[in-house]
């Protein structure tokens, strides 16, 4: 920071009559510490890292040190001798028209919680590297989540289940059919399967088979996080199955009752991205497009955080205040907020502003609130005209016979296993024992079933207490088709042989079934070939339609009907149960483990929670009135208890949680999760049960006296917030900026003016910026904090993961920051997310400084690196004022390896062969992903097309955000969209006062409140 | 007291410290030497597993370098040939050679034939194929004579120094596109001359910044 420092002692001192620091402390703040400007802060902001988080290498003694240094150094000398002999081994016969070195794409699907959508996959040399999503399919449009980008790790866990076990004992694939054989089912009175809610029609065929091969057998359906009470709702309603599509794009003021459908409520990119649609703002127009949205929530989710208004309160309170809006919503012109609490308040203007949008307001409920919300939410819709409109309905497949599903029938098998009823239970995928409410003792009942087979990716908690397990491939291992809630299927291709011999559920069931057909391949391909009409008996057309289909990634007529269903206002007679009083443990979905299956992604583990900014584990997270009153600080340790369920838990005070309310993520805490997710975090499921499966009011709580470190990123990468330099009295300059529609309507240039550029001259000489010029535009008011971005870095790029400990000490490696800020009130704030990737400076600060000219300037504005010549003096990262270098304090992937004593081999292979592995004692960050600009630079000038303009670059963030928050491009082309987006009002550098001259740019965000509640 | 050491026992010391002094220069600069990509590099010839001349294929024979490394105008690798390729012809013309043997069997059991590199780049250097040849820089200018070659061996440093002269000054090494697998091609004019013409007709500007070549 030493630029910083200079010239704020150049600027003259302040006057005491005007205070350069507004007197009630920072406008946008990032932690509670910062609010209360504690030292532990300051040093964040300060230096590049805190004073106690000095290097200390866990476990290593000095004199172990310096004998691995002895002994690298003899081999060092002895390596040096002879040339090493490498192996080339070209493919003996093969494709011709296959180029090595040169990356593949294919079509695939990935599902997740009874929701699907189309990726597309890059291989390289037959590895799966990379998951994009599928433009052409409507959950997707382009965009992928980060657990699906991250599940590509998966296929090269270690960890994974490598055998069939038998009681715990190596067996094989044939010694397991061979006792298949041995079964004898009868009428399968005494045989259950318990699956994940299957949205794969191949397998549902095979289902349908298997039910009528056994007359008497049940299917039980259980998602830990589920869309169960959302289909009750629409039955509760509708009196018919329908799944919902709520239409954000065309709703004007959208109201979500505690549903994070940006966040972890919505497993498809398509919320966001419909969502989004009407954040940019590129013109007059575009300004009264702009939606609102208000929020009922507890905890701060994501969609908390992109609300214009949002109200917390306890899960449990959120079914009164739908019946209270209901009948506001019926009730004569409401004459705006009068009197009474926030609560009052915001109902009223609510239901003022929901009448006045009609058909282009949109009510959603949360998968969290019982049916009844969402049948309110129905009713609300219909009120208001706005079903068919911003809220459309498909057929559902209706219920089938002796197939259930949900916590209900859960707990019937668990009963029926109890029992001694089961003979026979098959576990199709999942971990039922860790996911199942603690009341079932799943893993006691399991024990007691006589034949009872896992399907599952790990050996697992299920696999432990099962007779059969059996390890199930990767989605990208294998054949299989799913399909969104809208019907649209795809077909689900795989990337590679199983690496470690596992099979799908499909090939499982063919094997129980002891159908002719045992490949997954030929079970999808025959299952979708017979769904399509023979237009001629030519099996070639089918042929044709198949290879098209794997082409595109999407089945063709797969489209659900539209229908419109309408509310019958009798069925919602049923008064919300009143909220239970005393503490309300509320459980979410965890945006990193989900329901805890990806609990052994390390990338996930090390993704910051777009909210808390926790890595590495979940926390109790309560309100800071709570705080307050019990005196706990994050870290402590805190007893949950109700009766004889108990859970101890770290807390932390989560700004804008609601009060008497508990909120913890759901995933963590898992006994046998592998190397990397074993118990990390709390495991929230200990005090779940079938009946309070998503909020367990009457709990209290207790600080044990024992203390937890948190693994919270939330503060790191803090930036000193620009004084006055020149000593003009200018307005303080936030790192990020909003303006109200009216505050720019008013004046469009009040983001800019908030920025003030120095004329200074640098002592360095001047490139001229002159051809093709990279440059960077980011929508803040698009971007919602989802951390897309940052996996879809981590994949490309070939970033490690550190691990907690160091992560505490600030090395984590992203090189997209995802900061998010609070504003206003603690108690109850709103936030802004802003993503940091290098911003590529003209005047650069880190290569000033570069002893060995490693960082150094591009012809083309990049801030090029090259790692074979950093010598590891970390001077850059010392002087980047945005703080987003990142050394390389040890060889991370070695390092994670051999934690993890396993061989590197199979995690070299998710690696992306197009860039450099970065060795210890190297810095490195963003670099506006340079392998895409070179590889479209060469096919460009090979192609015979021989000027390279700068068009179809796009780098692996601006790919995959379901935003489309991010713009990149050649800045000096006056027709490219972010030389466009750049000349925009709402552009703003941040940090411009330093004269740095980022490359990238932000738009301001624009908000659209609410007149009567922003008063307040 | 008589002294321990006679006085002539100054000089072994300080012929021992001039001798330490001397091997250490020695030593350091030895290490520099052998160590530099020209020493080390150039001339490294393995023996490979089948004994494959270049030179009667396509030295003698004249067949095309595109015939087997047929990926080189096509992606960043020219790649080495899979067995198919040698047995399109082997199949027929000297179908029974013993020196063949390992080509059969790898074309029977589709192992690969483990040959062995000899143009290594670092891992950090990413040298694109097909962007050289459609720019027209000939096989030769980095390879040498491999038409000359009956084994093959770096007749190059590949070193960094040769990348960037060529990027700074790439006239003498750019000719017409068609002719870059000509290796015996004698230009009937100043090479300079004609790579000029062509860098202006096709816009080369090569890269000497460093994300040019490093990502």
């Amino acid at each position: 920071m030493s630029l910083v420092q200079i010239k704020l002692n150049n600027a003259p001192e302040p006057s005491p009559a005007s205070p350069p620091v507004p007197a009630t402390g920072p406008q946008y703040w990032r932690s509670l510490d910062q609010l209360a400007d504690t030292p532990e802060f300051r040093q964040w902001v300060e230096r590049e890292f805190p004073e106690d988080a000095a290097a200390v290498l866990d476990g290593n003694s000095r004199r172990t040190m310096l004998k691995i240094m002895a002994a690298s150094f003899g081999l060092a000398g002895l390596a040096a001798c002879s040339r090493p002999e490498i192996r080339l081994a070209p493919q003996a016969r093969g494709r011709y028209d296959y180029i090595p070195g040169a990356a593949y794409n294919y079509t695939s699907a990935f599902a997740l919680g009874g929701h699907a959508f189309g990726v597309i996959v890059q291989t390289n040399e037959g590895r799966p590297s990379k998951i994009e999503g599928n433009p052409d399919h409507p959950s997707s449009l382009g965009a992928a989540t980060p657990l699906a980008q991250a599940s590509v790790l998966g296929v090269y866990d270690p960890d994974r289940s490598k055998m069939v076990l038998d009681g715990g004992k190596e067996s094989t694939w044939e010694k397991f059919e061979a006792a298949l054989k041995g079964l004898s089912l009868g009428d399968g009175s005494g045989l259950r399967f318990l699956s994940h809610s299957v949205n794969s029609p191949t397998l549902e065929s095979l289902r349908t088979e298997a039910l009528k091969k056994w007359p008497t057998a049940k299917w039980v359906e259980y998602e830990s996080i589920a869309r169960d009470n959302e289909r009750a709702g629409a039955m509760l309603a509708f009196g018919q199955a329908v799944n919902i599509h709520p239409q954000f794009d065309k709703a004007k003021v959208i109201l979500s009752l505690d549903y994070d459908f940006l966040g972890a409520d919505w497993p498809t990119p398509l919320a966001t991205k419909l969502f989004s649609k009407n954040r940019h703002v590129n013109s007059e127009e575009d300004l009264d497009k702009l939606s609102r949205l208000y929020v009922v929530e507890s905890q701060f989710s994501l969609t908390g955080a992109n609300a214009e208004h949002r109200l917390r309160m306890r899960g449990g309170d959120v079914p009164q205040f739908a019946a209270d809006l209901l009948v506001a919503l019926g009730a004569s012109p409401a004459g705006g907020a009068t009197s009474g609490d926030k609560r009052a308040k915001f109902l009223a203007a609510l239901a003022k502003d929901l009448k006045a949008a009609g058909k282009d307001a949109l009510v959603v409920a949360g998968p969290r609130q019982p049916a009844i919300v969402h049948a309110l939410a129905h009713q609300m819709n219909q009120t208001l005209g706005a079903a068919g409109s911003t809220i459309t309905f498909t057929k559902a497949s209706p219920a089938t016979e002796r197939v259930e599903s949900g916590v209900d029938a859960l707990k019937g098998l668990a009963g029926e296993m109890t029992g001694g009823q089961v003979s026979t239970l098959v576990i199709l995928g999942g971990n039922p024992a860790y996911t199942a409410p603690a009341d079932l003792q799943f893993g006691a009942a399991l024990a007691k079933v006589a034949n009872s087979i896992h399907l599952g990716a790990y050996d697992d908690e299920t696999a432990a207490a099962a007779k059969w397990h059996l390890p199930e491939a990767h989605y990208l291992e294998a054949w299989g088709d799913a399909q969104s809630s809208d019907g649209v299927a795809a077909i689900q291709q795989p990337m590679i042989e199983p690496i470690f011999g596992g099979r799908s559920a499909i090939e499982v069931m063919a094997m129980l079934l002891d159908s002719k057909d045992r490949k997954g391949y030929d079970l999808v391909k025959n299952y979708w070939t017979s769904q399509w009409p023979a237009t001629s008996k030519d099996n070639a057309t089918r042929d044709n339609t198949w290879k098209k289909t794997l082409n595109d990634g999407v089945i063709a007529g797969t489209q659900a009907p539209e229908v419109r269903p309408t509310v019958d206002s009798k069925r919602i007679q049923a008064a919300p149960a009143p909220a239970a009083s005393g503490i309300e443990v509320g459980f979410v979905p965890s945006a990193s483990a989900w329901d805890g299956r990806f609990a052994n992604n390390a990338w996930m583990q090390e993704i910051a929670e777009p909210i808390t900014k926790l890595v590495w584990g979940n926390a109790a997270l309560i309100s800071p009135a709570m705080g307050r009153e019990k005196g706990w600080k994050d870290g402590d340790m805190v007893a949950l208890s109700s009766g004889s369920l108990k859970l101890e838990a770290a807390v932390m005070i989560q700004a804008g949680h609601a009060d008497n309310a508990v909120s913890i993520a759901l995933g963590y805490g898992r006994p046998r999760a592998g190397s990397v997710g074993s118990n990390v975090g709390f495991n929230a499921g200990l005090i779940r049960t079938s009946d309070n499966f998503w909020f367990a009011p009457g709990f209290s709580i207790a600080a044990t006296g024992e203390k937890y470190v948190l693994g919270n990123m939330q503060e790191h990468g803090s930036m000193q917030e620009p004084q006055l330099i020149s000593g003009r009295n200018a307005p303080t300059r936030p790192l990020v900026r909003e303006a109200t529609i009216e505050e720019y309507k008013k004046n469009p240039k009040t983001i800019e003016e908030k920025q003030e550029v120095p004329e200074l001259d640098s002592v360095y000489p001047q490139l001229k910026w002159e051809g093709l010029q990279w440059g960077m535009a980011i929508d803040l008011g698009a971007c919602t904090g989802c951390n897309a971005c940052v996996v879809a870095c981590q994949a490309e790029n070939n970033i490690p993961v550190v691990g907690k400990d160091q992560v505490l000490r600030g090395r984590e490696m992203h090189w997209i920051r995802l900061d998010r800020y609070y504003v206003g009130n603690p108690e109850d704030p709103r936030a802004v997310a802003q993503p940091v990737p290098c911003m590529q400076c003209e005047n650069a600060p880190c290569e000033n400084v570069c002893p060995v000219q490693a960082t150094s300037h591009s012809p083309e504005g990049l801030n090029d690196m090259a790692y074979n010549r950093c010598v590891g003096t970390r001077y850059c990262a010392n002087n980047c004022p945005y703080k987003v270098r990142h050394f390389n304090f040890l060889d991370w992937h070695k390092n994670f390896l051999v934690r993890r004593r396993i061989e590197p081999e199979l995690m070299q292979m998710v690696y992306n062969p197009d860039v450099t592995v970065r060795m210890r004692g190297v810095m490195e960050k963003c670099t506006y992903c340079i392998q895409r600009i070179q590889e479209a630079r060469i096919a460009t000038k090979t192609d015979g097309r021989r000027e390279f303009t700068g068009e179809g670059v796009v780098t692996a963030c601006q790919q995959t955000c379901p935003a489309d928050a991010i713009t990149f491009g050649n800045i000096n082309d006056p027709n490219s969209k972010v030389a466009k987006l750049k000349t925009q009002e709402r552009n703003y550098a941040m940090l411009a006062e330093l004269d740095v001259r980022p490359r990238t740019t932000y738009l301001g965000r624009l908000r659209n409140p609410n007149p009567e509640l922003e008063a307040s | 007291m008589a002294a321990i050491f006679p006085k002539s026992s100054d000089i072994i010391l300080k012929v021992l410290g001039a001798v330490i002094a001397l091997g250490a220069v020695a030593t350091i600069g030895a290490y520099t030497y052998y160590s530099y990509p020209t020493v080390i590099d150039t001339g490294y010839q393995p023996e490979q597993p089948v004994a494959y001349s270049h030179k009667l294929h396509a030295g003698q024979l004249g067949m095309n370098c595109f015939y087997c490394h047929y990926t080189a105008y096509r992606g960043a690798y020219a790649a080495i040939p899979g067995t198919e390729i040698c047995m399109g012809c082997h199949q027929k013309v000297k179908d029974k050679s013993p020196r063949l043997e390992l080509v059969r069997q790898s074309y029977e059991t589709g192992e690969p034939i483990p040959w062995k590199k000899i143009h290594v780049m670092p891992d950090y250097v990413y040298f694109n194929h097909r962007a050289h040849i459609t720019a027209g820089v000939s096989c030769v200018s980095c390879h040498g004579r491999i038409d000359q070659m009956v084994e093959v061996h770096q007749e190059k440093p590949l070193n960094m120094a040769m990348c960037l002269a060529c990027h700074r000054d790439p006239a003498p090494n750019v000719r017409p596109a068609e002719l870059v697998t000509q290796l015996d091609w004698v230009p009937d004019r100043d090479p300079r001359e004609i790579g000029n013409e062509i860098i202006a007709q096709k816009h080369l500007h090569p890269p000497t910044n460093c994300s040019g070549c490093h990502r």
